[in-house]
């Protein structure tokens, strides 16, 4: 009995206490987003010097590259609550990873869109299937693939393990990715920045993406937690609490 | 980087459709998903608040 007294993270794995400490974390993590966003775009355009080869087109990638990484680490954060939710069988877990995936889905979109508006200025073509652009494509179709296949489960319960097992195969896709333009001959560019050696850009350029990139994450961040509070209300709905709840909001 | 004018600034070298096209499109769908946020809470709560009201009134009538 004295196990239970004692306060414990695990707490949190309980949908009933996740809910308000998600509601209460929502706001701050938006309003950094907004913050860093505003940052990195003024960096992006008023600091960042005209890049020597590509002139200015090359601004672009101040949101392709931090919408890349998203769209990956997303993906691996996904892969794993939902891996956690699979073995544990903790509802939250799945409840998370649902709630990951149509913001993942976006920036995939999102590296998708902007990388097409990058190439044809700097490759002459919108796209090419070669070992980058098309396993970001299969990246986009894992997100969907994963909606859909939640969506059209009526069980909750074998919607998220089928869901889980989705996601867990798929996470074989984030390393194709990333390292695609080693394994591959592409005409996609090498990674800009890596741990192994200095980067291959200017400092302020760097910095504004790396602004942009924290900026995305906490959107990702603050946009999560928004779903999954929704996620949480429908899915419990049968509990009291949840009843308390929605009558306070009338 | 001092652009000098809007018309440079939205000239973007000539890269001005590519560039405005990759913000715009990024802040339209980031936008997007802030409305659908807060259309689905509303929704949820609609939804919620009828459950419980059909629910109510069911053991109501039991009773």
């Amino acid at each position: 009995m004295t196990q239970s007294r004692k306060f414990s993270w695990f707490v949190f794995s309980s949908p009933q206490s996740f809910y308000p400490l998600a509601g209460a974390m929502q706001p701050w993590f938006a309003a950094l987003a907004f913050v860093l966003c505003a940052v990195g775009l003024y960096i992006s355009f008023f600091v960042a010097p005209t890049d020597a080869q590509q002139g200015e087109s090359y601004r672009i990638i101040f949101i392709h590259v931090p919408a890349a990484w998203m769209s990956m680490f997303l993906y691996l954060v996904m892969g794993f609550w939902s891996g956690v939710g699979l073995v544990l069988n903790t509802r939250l877990s799945s409840m998370v990873a649902t709630a990951l995936a149509p913001t993942g889905a976006l920036f995939t979109f999102v590296a998708l869109w902007t990388g097409a508006l990058w190439g044809k200025p700097t490759w002459g073509t919108w796209w090419v299937w070669d070992a980058r652009l098309t396993s970001e494509l299969i990246l986009l179709f894992l997100y969907i693939g994963f909606m859909a296949l939640q969506a059209a489960i009526d069980d909750q319960r074998r919607a998220d393990k089928a869901g889980a097992v989705l996601a867990l195969v798929g996470v074989i896709n984030i390393p194709i990715i990333y390292f695609s333009v080693q394994w591959w001959s592409t005409l996609h560019q090498g990674a800009s920045v890596s741990m192994k050696s200095a980067p291959t850009m200017a400092a302020t350029m760097l910095l504004g993406m790396l602004i942009m990139a924290l900026g995305f994450w906490m959107y990702s961040i603050a946009a999560t937690l928004a779903r999954v509070r929704c996620v949480i209300l429908e899915r419990e709905r049968h509990t009291d609490w949840v009843a308390l709840e929605i009558g306070k909001q009338a | 980087m001092n652009w000098g004018s809007w018309q440079n600034f939205l000239h973007m070298g000539g890269y001005g459709l590519y560039i405005w096209g990759s913000y715009a499109v990024t802040l339209i769908v980031l936008v997007a998903e802030i409305v659908a946020l807060v259309a689905r809470r509303r929704g949820v709560i609609e939804r919620l608040e009828k459950y419980y009201l059909a629910r109510r009134s069911n053991n109501e009538t039991k009773a």
